[in-house]
């Protein structure tokens, strides 16, 4: 139930994206994603599908596994088109009493899925390729400028670190929970909703318990460790942009300002 | 196989071919069971070991329906745990303590938690309460403390005494235990296998014990059960299965001492019995050698 991969879980690899920087990785997103939400016409489209393509293709990622981020949020996409082709006005294809769906409709709704899908799949891919830690160290380092104004960049990005590490532990705690309780004859699924509120008490209250006590014993090892977060701090792995990193920022920001050409012209 | 009618008579949980799959079809695939086939006979005390990560809990898991099958078959009392109305239901007669049952308390008081099974039971109040007291002082705590007791002020012994009482109080046919001593002090230990022994006397159940403590299995197991990577490996009374030393060291599993001393004694040259595998018997042979060695 709660087990299986959640979206967007690291997978991993030796290709050449889970190689790179991850600052590389998200600059590079960022641009593409700003040029997938401005782009207005098929040659920027084209532009930023094919490098889209190009990038799921060199990542070496198992086809369901991309797909997979897509049906997660298959949802979404489906009431964005919905909305989009009944809420356009224009020459009706088809009418059913006050619903109708008209030509413009389906152009538009077509276009801003595409531009969703492509949004999803770009988003997805550093989580995909990158492990969580290197992922909230590269973060840690591109908000590092903003700690002269006054952002704790490291203790957010090491906030960031440790709920990322307790995620999956923490699922597994409440499986094996709810398996334990099962086995106890508890029903977490029926009644009213005080009732409801109440079979769950017998989960709540020791994942509670368990995710306290886990918090209790990593500050105390951490103190024994003498962690003291901030200034000064160096890192064991240190980042380190490579010719890759540089050509793939090069090539994401170079598609950005080619997007926004286009939309000027 | 051959009697296959006779043995289905008494056998109270049957496992055919069980394959077990975790998130099949994405790349976390993990093959957890392996065609496994196995019946279990009402009323034995049988004894599953195998080491880290050998598929022990996945197994158990499926006995009281809470996996079920990727393939293969598992019938529980006659049930096919496939079918899902039934399965629900498992929890009856299958009593399934966890790895660590003290971390599952939640209760304001350990006989309101101890009592939350046979509640859910539909058990009328008076019965239920009989039951948690009967569970209780099964495993050595007095009833009319365990109303004041909170499980969140114990120590963790007793915590898990208190989990167990959780479910014995439900007084399942088939009573599964994972690792239920692991961290407790040698007496502790020996308390609560003592308290299951009791249990299982009383009640006539059938008991399911998974393990890494060589000595509990000499000492109690009828039968044992040996995992290795998803596979059953060997399958047998202790004293066959512990006289295949090879075989268990080459997947890493250990012997009780006495058996231990045993092989190195022979690994020395000296004539022993085969299946020696408690302290008294271990005495036996010794004395037996060194009287030799004195005439
Ligand atoms: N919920 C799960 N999701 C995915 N894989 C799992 C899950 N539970 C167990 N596994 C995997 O299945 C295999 C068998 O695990 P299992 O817990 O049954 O072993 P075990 O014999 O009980 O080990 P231990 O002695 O450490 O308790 C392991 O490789 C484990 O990583
Ligand atoms: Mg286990």
């Amino acid at each position: 139930m709660l087990s299986g991969i959640s979206m967007g879980q690291y997978i991993p690899g030796d290709s050449l994206l889970h190689r790179l920087d991850p600052r590389t990785k998200i600059i590079a997103v960022l641009a593409i994603a700003v040029s997938i939400i401005i782009f207005s016409n098929w040659q920027s489209f084209l532009l930023i599908a094919l490098l889209t393509l190009v990038a799921l293709f060199v990542s070496r990622l198992p086809l369901a596994v991309i797909l997979g981020s897509l049906k997660s949020l298959w949802l979404l996409l489906l009431i964005t088109f919905l909305l989009q082709a009944f809420l356009t006005p224009g020459t009706p294809v088809i009418a059913h009493g006050p619903l109708q769906v008209s030509q413009e409709g389906i152009i538009a709704a077509t276009g801003i899925v595409l531009r969703l899908a492509l949004l999803i799949l770009i988003a997805f891919l550093p989580t995909l390729t990158t492990p969580p830690i290197r992922l909230t160290a590269g973060l840690e380092s591109i908000m590092s400028p903003l700690q002269r104004v006054g952002v704790p960049a490291h203790e957010l990005a090491m906030m960031m670190t440790l709920a990322l590490r307790f995620i999956p532990t923490l699922l597994q705690e409440a499986e094996i929970v709810i398996s334990a309780q099962r086995s106890r004859g508890a029903g977490f699924t029926t009644g009213s909703p005080v009732k409801w509120a109440k079979s769950l008490l017998p989960l709540f209250v020791p994942l509670f318990a368990g995710a306290l006590r886990r918090a209790d014993d990593l500050a105390m090892a951490m103190e024994c460790r003498c962690y003291r977060g901030g200034a000064n701090r160096t890192r064991m792995s240190v980042l380190k942009l490579n010719t890759e990193d540089y050509v793939v920022i090069c090539v994401a920001l170079a598609s950005l300002a080619g997007v926004i050409a286009l939309r000027l012209i | 196989m051959l009697g296959g009618a006779f043995l289905t008579m008494s056998a109270i949980i049957e496992i055919d071919r069980l394959t077990h799959i975790y998130s099949p079809g994405t790349p976390f695939q993990i093959a957890a069971l392996d065609s496994i086939s196995l019946d279990i006979k009402k009323g034995v005390f049988l004894a599953i070991i195998g080491s880290t990560g050998s598929g022990k809990s996945t197994l158990i898991r499926h006995f009281n329906g809470l996996l079920r099958p990727t393939s293969g078959k598992v019938r529980v009392c006659g049930i096919d745990t496939a079918d899902k109305k039934q399965r629900r239901n498992l929890w009856r007669s299958v009593g399934l303590v966890f790895q660590q049952p003290e971390q599952q308390l939640f209760e304001e008081t350990v006989l309101a938690d101890v009592a939350f099974g046979p509640r859910n039971m539909g058990l009328a109040e008076a019965e239920v309460k009989e039951r948690a007291h009967e569970a209780l002082r099964l495993v050595g705590i007095n009833p009319q403390e365990a109303a004041r007791m909170s499980p969140f002020h114990l120590s963790g012994g007793m915590r898990r005494k208190a989990a167990i009482a959780g479910v014995l109080a439900l007084k399942p046919q088939v009573l599964i235990l994972d690792e239920p001593t692991a961290g407790l002090d040698p007496q502790g230990k020996q308390q609560l296998m003592q308290h299951v022994e009791n249990f299982r006397r009383r009640e006539d159940a059938t008991i399911i014990l998974v393990t890494h403590d060589m000595e509990e299995v000499a000492l109690l197991a009828e039968q044992v059960a040996v995992l290795n990577q998803g596979r059953l490996v060997m399958v047998g009374p202790p004293r066959e299965i512990f006289s295949r030393v090879e075989e268990l060291m080459a997947i890493g599993l250990d012997l009780p001492a006495a058996a231990r001393l045993m092989h190195q004694l022979r690994l020395l040259g000296k004539r022993i019995r085969p299946g020696v595998l408690t302290a008294d018997e271990a005495e036996e042979v010794i004395a037996g050698l060194l009287e030799e060695a004195l005439c």
